[in-house]
């Protein structure tokens, strides 16, 4: 692991005395506060197709662990192309007699169904979903089950709407389509990915990440509690070759992919002449950008939510900094006294702001661009917290000093590591800002107003913040320019990837 | 004419001490609230916070048998001697020389009043002062002055600051308290400039204190969090230490809690006491003992196991 290096500027002492500092100590420590409710986990779960649990045809299970202490969860059932097949056989035969002719109105009372009894166990879904993916039960909690519930809500009220997602055009369902999505959100990319393809018609062959694949297959649970017909949704379970099967199947009018842009571009690769439909949501390197008459420390507050949200493992994360030159120093000493007080540790305490890192390669993978960055001669600043014995974390970090140039101003790092870079200018912050291959999201910190609306225009990201970071709504599309993807998803807009229109 | 117009002399102050967005804050301290306090750092905070009430009674119908009763409560929340005594006990001027005489000269309670015609001070300044001096000379360690809201919104900064510095001078050796009336101000811009106006003006030690407790909203934990970042930026810049209390509207131990965890993480550890933080309080002694009781026995108790608990059960 990198070396703490410490800060270069210290405050001058004025008059003798020593500069002031504020004390971040443990006068007063908090005692542990777990997260009590069961997950209900079992001990093996077999792959969903045809609306019922079955074992791999290969009989091959592999662990999934919890990453915030690296024991071993559960098994979960490895699928063969064979077991693909399957589920793509199942998920035509339920478009074919059941969910393809349903009238609108009917299957939104299963996403009804679906988003209630969600609710009803989210303290269970949110614990596993910690458990699985070693995020902090405060998030899970507050954020990926209750928005994951609002995802079905907001979709079943388009079922029956369907005349007027486009109006004066007719709306039919693409057929079987099939996703996979990564391990960031898993609970919630499921249902960002499950409910706007159910609400128009299609019946899903899904994969989930094989590091999270727990509450995607609590969520076949439900399904089978609010009586959804047997191969609506199937779920299939493995590492890529797998993902891999289900992009590659002939079965699918359209495929969708949330996760990185190397394996987007794989699959648009394998997929370049087919007559498939794709929407691709890849990654990003989101500019966060601080004007010098913003409000600072709500701005600080952003910046902290836009990069260590989830341990900065988001795709629309906010991990370059652009601030104002007038305030860098300024906004860069607030920031880390606002990391000092971030709780590090234990995802299952409900004091924990910054969790577990979600898989031992993930976090080489950013020890290793730390590492990069520190020879390229960024200035590091991390957090003193001490960290857990077992398990994967990594400290909030921030490098000042980083330049266009640095691979950690260009690569997605996706953990809690931001590069901070400044301008002197608007028009310099927009041309740094749309300065990178991606184009998922942007934030901008003002109190111009028209200042805001010129921004909006001008970066090429999906999503633009305005004085806040990191919100999601399923009634606002989401999705990016450049190689963060194409295709919306949310909204009116995000239905359209998912009907034929004539 | 332009530059000297209220309107500019904001602009300049907010320019100068930087704006709040109200959205932002609402945001941030929303997640004091989710933190999750057990056990032993649960006593410790409830008792610390016991260590802060600045114990209020600020009626016109107080009397000085209620003043004593106050002091004696103040002196000795709770039968448990576990239990410390609170920080002060805070009356009208009149009842100053009442509480000394129950208190002594040698008590850890300290006597606050409120002075400068509390709560509106809408009286001339000359009076204003002579009521301070009084206070003092009648045995006050702690004056709790009020700004001059009207000069602040017609934007005579200057009078406030010398009004604030010429209640300063009356106060001697006793510690200044300077309520800024938040409701009355309304934005978090005001409340954020106000601050920063009393701060210049007053000593270490002296604090800013959020309302009266006279008007419709007091102390929230929005305008407490914009007057501690004020604190910190203040000392930050200066090395001068002010102290903060809210005033009002703080019911309940979890809310105290709650105000404390906002302190813990904005300003750190030296104003984890009760020094450099206060609640100006009543009610909410009791719901702390009770809470400490709680804690040890695991039950709670009965109202009338807590004197002067005037609630039913």
């Amino acid at each position: 692991m990198s070396t703490l290096v410490a800060e270069k500027k210290k405050p001058v002492a004025r008059g003798g005395r020593p500069a002031p500092e504020l004390i971040f100590g443990d006068l007063w420590e908090f005692d542990p506060a777990p997260e009590s409710a069961d997950p209900k986990l079992k001990a093996r779960y077999d792959l969903f197709i045809d609306g019922k649990f079955v074992a791999p045809k290969s009989g091959k299970y592999f662990d999934t662990i919890n990453p915030a202490n690296e024991q071993k969860l559960a098994e979960i059932a490895l699928a063969s192309a064979a077991d693909v097949d399957a589920a793509y056989a199942a998920a035509q035969r339920a478009f074919d007699t059941t969910w393809g002719k349903m009238p609108g109105r009917e299957r939104a009372k299963y996403l009804y169904r679906i988003a209630r009894l969600l609710q009803d166990r989210a303290r269970e879904f949110a614990v596993a979903e910690t458990l699985d993916g070693g995020k902090p039960v405060k998030e899970s909690r507050d954020f990926d089950v209750p928005m994951a519930a609002a995802h079905f809500f907001y979709h079943a009220g388009w079922a029956d709407k369907l005349d007027y997602v486009a109006p004066g055009r007719r709306v039919a369902p693409l057929g079987v389509v099939g996703q996979v999505i990564p391990w960031n959100f898993p609970l919630l990319m499921c249902a960002w990915k499950l409910a706007p393809a159910l609400a128009m018609g299609n019946c899903v062959v899904l994969k989930p990440a094989e590091t999270t694949s727990i509450t995607a297959l609590k969520l076949a649970e439900i399904f089978q509690d609010a009586g959804l017909p047997p191969g609506v949704v199937n779920f299939v379970t493995g590492a890529g070759e797998v993902g891999a099967a289900v992009m590659n199947h002939p079965t699918p009018a359209k495929v969708a992919f949330t996760g990185s842009t190397e394996v987007g571009k794989l699959i648009m690769r394998s997929l370049a002449g087919s007559d498939k439909k794709m929407t691709m949501e890849l990654g990003g390197k989101a500019a966060n950008i601080v004007f010098d008459d913003a409000p600072l420390d709500q701005a600080v507050e952003g910046i902290v939510n836009g990069i260590f949200f989830n341990q900065g493992h988001v795709c629309c994360a906010g991990s370059r900094l652009l601030v104002q030159e007038s305030v860098a120093d300024q906004v860069i000493a607030k920031l880390k006294n606002r990391i000092r007080v971030l709780r590090v540790g234990d995802p299952m305490d409900k004091n924990t702001d910054v969790g577990a890192i979600n898989s031992r390669e993930q976090l080489d993978r950013i020890r290793q661009l730390v590492d990069v960055g520190v020879r390229e001669g960024g200035e590091m600043f991390q957090s003193a917290c001490r960290l857990p014995t077992k398990g994967f974390y990594f400290r909030p970090t921030i490098f000042s000093g980083v330049s266009m140039s640095h691979r950690i101003a260009r690569e997605e790092i996706f953990g809690p590591v931001l590069s901070i870079l400044t301008f002197r200018t608007v028009d310099e912050a927009i041309e740094k800002a749309n300065n990178t291959a991606y184009g998922l999201s942007a934030g901008v910190w003002t109190d111009k107003g028209a200042r805001i609306l010129k921004l909006s225009t001008e970066l090429k990201a999906g999503v633009v913040w305005a004085n806040t970071y990191n919100k999601f709504d399923p009634t606002s599309p989401f999705g990016g320019y450049k190689e963060s993807g194409f295709g919306r998803e949310g909204g009116r807009q995000g239905l359209l990837d998912y009907v034929k229109l004539s | 004419m332009l530059a000297r117009s209220p309107q500019a002399a904001f602009r300049r102050l907010f320019d100068e001490v930087g704006s709040v967005d109200h959205v932002g804050i609402e945001e941030r301290v929303a997640k004091y609230g989710t933190r999750s306090i057990k056990k032993a750092s649960k006593l410790w905070g409830l008792k610390t916070a016991v260590s802060m009430v600045d114990l209020t009674t600020l009626e016109g119908k107080d009397t000085p048998g209620k003043v004593a009763s106050l002091c004696q409560k103040a002196l000795r929340p709770h039968d448990d001697p576990s239990i410390p005594s609170t920080a002060a006990v805070c009356v009208y001027p009149s009842m100053v020389r009442h509480a000394r005489r129950v208190l002594g000269s040698d008590t850890a309670v300290r006597i606050a009043s409120v002075a400068t015609a509390f709560p509106s001070g809408q009286a001339p300044l000359k009076t204003r002062l002579a009521e301070v001096r009084a206070a003092v000379a009648d045995g006050a360690d702690e004056i709790d002055m009020v700004i001059n809201r009207g000069a602040f919104l017609a934007g005579e900064f200057a009078a406030v600051q010398d009004e604030i510095a010429a209640v300063l001078e009356a106060c001697g050796d006793a510690t200044l308290k300077v309520i800024l009336e938040v409701s009355e101000l309304e934005t978090y811009d005001a409340i954020r400039a106000a601050s920063f106006l009393a701060m210049r003006v007053i000593r270490e030690g002296d604090f800013i204190k959020t309302s009266t407790g006279k008007t419709s909203l007091n102390a929230t934990l929005g305008n407490n969090q914009v007057m501690l970042e004020a604190i910190r930026d203040h000392y930050l810049d200066t090395g001068i230490a002010i102290a903060m209390k809210p005033a009002g509207g703080i019911r309940t131990a979890k809310q105290a809690l709650t105000f404390l965890i906002a302190v813990k993480e904005t300003l750190g550890d030296a104003w984890l006491n009760n020094t450099r933080y206060r609640f100006g309080a009543s009610s909410v002694l009791n719901d702390l003992v009770r809470q400490i009781e709680k804690e040890k026995t695991g039950a709670y108790q009965a109202p009338y196991y807590f004197s002067e608990a005037a609630e039913s059960y």
